[in-house]
This record gives structure tokens, C-alpha cells and sequence, in this order.
């Protein structure tokens, strides 16, 4: 692992009502802006949104296809904006630094549209 | 409405969860999660695992998992229909396996207003611990959106 290293870009398919569905039931999250569209019409929205930890499991997935989680110190994401319904999410990052035995990466997921939705960061224990 | 800056320190209710194989087999189809580490137990101890591993965000569910999550949010006036994720941190000490029982323990340690008190800002940060000892610090930053202070 190196400075400028990309990882193996990781993308998802269409974020359907039945993903939002079964995330709520998985994660525990119940909040129902992401499930219930009368809930959602009654708060001014259109529909409802996925959950940002979706996402940010989804960027999860990428850093444990490139290191062994045990080697991960942390891990952390500011959410940028919403990821609205049938969005498909791309999970991107980089190697930014490795120093003293750390890696740190730069990580982003972007929508089809060029929105930005999480912007994150990890430090990796290199081997 | 700001929030009270008072609630600075205050402790969350703690609880204890149990890490059960189903529920991460559940969360791993929910994401669309495929390496079976993360949701077969024979597939986890081939990898050298003691069990199936908790995956790095699942931590966070498990304190959704609390008797009432949104009791705190309640208790501050704050509507959940207006409430977005800002920010979350892990830092990690030890892995979490299925069969783990984990302890939580939580409290506020920040609270701030922008763009002239449209948006209130609440931090809350979460030790897990396992038998006393330290698996993971959670930080988590929700964003209140203020209908009435926005145009």
C-alpha cells in the first residue's frame, strides 16, 4: 500500500424501496422518513431518502474488499447531501498517506449525477 | 429552536447487546455484503475467526437497538422527521464477533447552531466495551433542520 494507491471502486445498484426496507429491519433503524412515504409527504418531501449508514456500509463493504477489517483503526464520514430514492451510489477511495505503519485514505461516495453523498476518511494499519 | 446547551454531559441510558448470528446474516444481505466472514459461521472460522466478524458499521446499529433510540430526541423537543446524520466515527480497539455480548454507554458531548439557527447540530459520543474492555468509540453528529428558521 502506497501514496496515491486508488482502490477497486465499488458500485451499487439502483437503491430501491425494498433496499430501504430491509436496511431498516437489518440496521434497527426505524426511523420511518425512510420507509414510510406519508411520513416523509407530511415533512414536506417527496419520498422518502435513503439512510446515510446505508451508505456508509456500502463504503464499509469497500474498505474490507481491500484490507482485512482487523487492520482498520477507523473510520469515519461527514454526510454531504441526501441520497434520494433509486440514486446509484459509486464508492471511491484513495491512499493519501502511509506513515509510521498507518495508511490513511480519502474516501467518497458519488451518485451517477455527480453528487457527492459522504465524504470520509480511514486509517489502515499496513501489514 | 436551539438546543439547550445544558445537555452538554448529560449520560444516555446504557444497555447491553447480544451480537446474534442472524442479525448480521440479515445486515450483510441488506448490503449487499457477499464475503461470507459476515454471515456464515464455518466460512468465519475458515478465515480465522472466532466467529461471524461484526462488520465495521454495525456497531452503530446495535445502540439503535436501545429500549427507546429516539428518547433523547424526544426528551429535547426534537422532531425525528426533521433530524439528518451529519457526521459518524468509529475508532476501533478490538473485533466484535457473534455470541459477543456488548456493553454501551453514551452521553452528549457537543451541541452548536449554523446558518443563523436553521440547523442545530447534537454530538453524542458512545464507548462499547466488551467484558470491561474497549471495542469502540462511536461519534455521532445529527443535524436538526429548522423548518421555521429556514425561508
Amino acid at each position: 500500500m502506497k501514496t496515491g494507491d486508488t482502490l477497486p471502486p465499488l458500485e451499487l445498484s439502483d437503491i430501491s424501496r425494498t433496499t430501504l426496507a430491509l436496511y431498516a429491519g437489518a440496521s434497527g433503524d426505524h426511523n420511518p422518513m425512510h420507509i414510510d412515504l406519508d411520513v416523509a409527504r407530511s415533512a414536506a418531501l417527496d419520498d422518502v431518502f435513503a439512510h446515510g449508514m446505508l451508505s456508509m456500509a456500502y463504503l464499509g463493504r469497500l474498505l474490507t474488499n481491500y484490507v482485512p477489517q482487523e487492520r482498520i483503526r477507523s473510520y469515519g464520514v461527514r454526510f454531504a447531501a441526501i441520497t434520494p430514492l433509486h440514486a446509484r451510489p459509486i464508492c471511491t477511495g484513495t491512499v493519501v498517506e502511509v506513515e509510521d505503519g498507518l495508511a490513511h485514505l480519502d474516501l467518497t461516495v458519488t451518485l451517477t449525477d455527480g453528487t457527492v453523498t459522504l465524504r470520509g476518511d480511514a486509517v489502515i494499519a499496513t501489514p | 429552536m436551539a438546543i439547550d446547551p445544558a445537555v452538554i454531559g448529560r449520560e444516555l441510558p446504557g444497555h447491553e447487546a447480544v451480537v446474534e448470528r442472524g442479525r448480521l446474516r440479515f445486515f450483510a444481505q441488506a448490503i449487499g455484503e457477499t464475503n461470507p466472514i459476515y454471515s456464515d459461521v464455518e466460512a468465519a472460522k475458515a478465515a480465522g475467526h472466532r466467529d461471524v466478524v461484526v462488520p465495521p458499521t454495525f456497531l452503530f446499529c446495535l445502540d439503535m437497538d436501545k429500549p427507546d433510540p429516539f428518547g433523547l430526541l424526544r426528551d429535547l423537543g426534537i422532531d425525528v422527521r426533521y433530524i439528518l446524520h451529519g457526521e459518524q466515527r468509529f475508532e476501533y480497539s478490538a473485533p466484535a464477533y457473534a455470541g459477543d455480548t456488548l456493553s454501551y454507554s453514551g452521553r452528549v458531548t457537543d451541541t452548536y447552531s449554523k446558518k443563523n439557527g436553521a440547523l442545530d447540530f447534537l454530538v453524542r459520543t458512545v464507548d462499547v466495551t466488551r467484558e470491561g474492555k474497549p471495542i469502540a468509540r462511536l461519534t455521532n453528529t445529527l443535524v436538526v433542520r429548522n423548518p421555521k428558521g429556514t425561508k
